[in-house]
């Protein structure tokens, strides 16, 4: 027998709790592969939000800290210039990185700090029951907004990554999405280049994520073509994937 | 260094956290404590250590979350609406036993209130702060000797019993200058030995994982409990207190920081007309120290508290009484100072004209 495919080491085998149809468990393998390929898991501190991938703490093979809602890059920084052989990423979601913790993001791109962040974006709170998320599309529905978001009500959906772009300390920022398969390929490209930076210490780089949420989205959990329809006719005309940052340096 | 250097409350505070090992500091600008990020900014390169001006309170407590998790010795400083947002992330160091330091150089509150001295988070300070049954070991200096001393102190119970520790200073303390004398130990770091929980390189061994919750039934309770019993080692090992002037006292004052300096100028005016005054003062506010003040009212049956707030000290000499004595309060809230006469006059308003008790007063 010969062994075509394992679990990457940097990922430990043990079951993870995410939904039938999520894209957490896509982009965990994703990163942890890519630690494997840079041979830089002995060296990984990771920053677990608050969300659904708070247990990322206990599923990434490595050195890890969970800390409070939305303050990742905030430790991340703590971490990095206090260890800065360390590779420091902050894995967060929409609600974490882009509402409570959207002036930790900022800053810690403003002081480019040579981190990475993996960012995940499904347009929605997961752990907390499916919420309205700074990155609910207009007319989606939602817990607290169940006739659907209106702008009137609740503004528009937020663009990180073209926000974040217009910062001089930003190095590279990218929008992927897991829900197709060159998606996925892209996608572990894409957080390559975003760790291949940090160890090139060439300053802040974030991977944006279109993720599937079946659970809260209220699409079929029998049928996840439902939710990878969702982010390829309505995700992604809001959040347009491609390359909004690739400096050489800053 | 054994000679005395003339200095700034507030940069004793930082060379003082310097010597004691600190090298990451985050902070953010708010009057009266700004000469400790200022300082530290220059200061911490010098010793190879890392300063980051943060975005916010609560980014600079974070940062702090984050640098400790590695086990570096590190600190951040505020003053009072400062310290209130960084509750969030003092809680999280105490469920992650993690040992930070913290500064808060008080000012008048609540709210903006003003930037004179006050002693208003004494109940912010000693009770917890943010959300969730945890304890912070708080010291109270009371001179810019202790600012610059006490921080080896807090580093050292932080590290041991892996708890939060915080100086509980006031404006007044940080601005004024005074000669100081570098007396604790100068700590390299390089030379400390890498606590067995930190995050980093971790060459081939298990990982760890530094986080604040377990979320499996009755997991929780057991983390907690072992954390009581460190606070309960903490509460028999490690109280600080200074008196003057008790062993022939009838009337004992309970003061800390600069309301304890100007207890003595009052106390020296009573001891002038005979009264007999002594003075406690607590250096360390949590632990309190319970068990002295018991052993003293079993000779001392008046007890006056000076503070520069409502009557928040107070509490914890009732608690600690629990009606062995009587007790009074000079409480001067909204960042207002006492005067020694005033000080002398209540005194005497107590022993010789018999005034109300605090309590039976409420």
């Amino acid at each position: 027998m010969q062994l075509l495919n394992k679990k990457p080491e940097s990922l430990l085998d043990i079951p993870m709790h995410y939904c039938p149809g999520c894209g957490h468990g896509i982009i965990h393998r994703l990163t942890a592969e890519v630690m494997d390929e840079l041979n830089i898991r002995s060296r990984a501190i990771g920053v677990a939000p608050v969300g659904c991938a708070v247990f990322a703490d206990s599923y990434f093979n490595c050195d890890m800290i969970q800390g409070p809602h939305g303050r990742g890059p905030a430790e991340a920084t703590g971490i990095k210039r206090s260890k800065p052989d360390a590779i420091v990423f902050s894995y967060q979601g929409d609600g974490d990185l882009a509402s409570i913790g959207m002036a930790e993001i900022v800053h810690a791109a403003i002081r480019s700090e040579n981190i990475t962040v993996i960012f995940v974006n499904n347009a929605i709170y997961g752990m907390t029951g499916g919420q309205m998320a700074p990155t609910t599309l207009i007319g989606q529905k939602a817990t607290t907004c169940v006739e659907g978001r209106t702008a009137k009500q609740a503004g528009y959906p937020i663009r990180m990554s073209e926000m974040l772009a217009t910062i001089d300390g930003v190095t590279y920022l990218e929008r992927t999405t897991v829900h197709t398969a060159p998606g996925v390929l892209k996608t572990k490209a894409a957080i390559k280049k975003a760790f291949q930076n940090q160890i090139d210490c060439k300053g802040f780089s974030m991977v944006e994520i279109l993720s599937m949420c079946p659970t809260n989205w209220g699409t079929r959990l029998d049928n996840p073509s439902e939710a990878t329809k969702f982010v390829n006719d309505n995700m992604m005309k809001v959040f347009p994937l491609g390359v909004y940052k690739d400096a050489k340096t800053v | 260094m054994a000679e005395k250097t003339l200095m700034k409350g507030n940069e004793a505070l930082a060379e003082g956290a310097v010597r004691a090992g600190c090298r990451f500091f985050a902070g953010y600008p708010i009057t009266p404590q700004n000469e400790v990020p200022e300082y530290m900014s220059w200061r911490l390169p010098q010793v190879g250590g890392a300063f980051v001006q943060a975005e916010s309170e609560v980014s600079a407590i974070n940062m702090i979350y984050g640098a400790a998790a590695t086990g570096v010795r590190c600190m951040t400083s505020s003053s009072s609406p400062g310290m209130s947002l960084k509750q969030e992330g003092m809680s999280y160091c105490a469920g992650a036993d993690l040992p930070i330091f913290v500064a808060n150089v008080m000012r008048g509150g609540p709210g903006l209130g003003n930037i004179a001295g006050a002693q208003g988070d004494y109940w912010q300070a000693t009770r917890g702060g943010g959300h969730g049954d945890y304890r912070t070991f708080v010291m109270a200096p009371n001179s810019v000797s202790e600012m610059a001393n006490l921080p080896a102190k807090c580093y050292e119970a932080a590290f041991k019993y892996r708890i939060p520790s915080m100086i509980l200073a006031d404006g007044i303390l940080g601005q004024m200058m005074e000669p100081v004398e570098f007396t604790a130990p100068e700590v390299d770091p390089k030379k400390l030995t890498e606590p067995s929980w930190a995050l980093g390189l971790n060459h081939g061994r298990e990982k760890r994982i530094v986080k604040s919750y377990d979320l499996r039934e009755g997991y929780l309770e057991k983390i907690v409990l072992e954390r009581i019993k460190r606070y309960k080692q903490i509460e028999q090992t490690e109280v600080l207190y200074e008196e003057k002037m008790m062993d022939d006292a009838e009337i004992a004052i309970v003061a800390y920081g600069t309301s304890a300096r100007i207890s003595v100028a009052g106390m020296r005016l009573a001891r002038e007309k005979g009264l007999k005054v002594g003075l406690l003062r607590p250096i360390t506010l949590w632990p309190f120290p319970k068990a002295r003040i018991v052993e003293l009212s079993k000779r001392v049956k008046k007890f006056l508290v000076v503070e520069m707030s409502m009557g928040q000290m107070v509490e914890d000499v009732l608690l600690s009484l629990n009606g062995r004595a009587e007790v009074h309060l000079l409480a001067k809230p909204g960042a207002a100072v006492a005067t020694a006469d005033e000080l002398y006059k209540t005194i005497e308003n107590i022993v010789k004209k018999g005034a109300k008790e605090y309590a039976a007063a409420k």
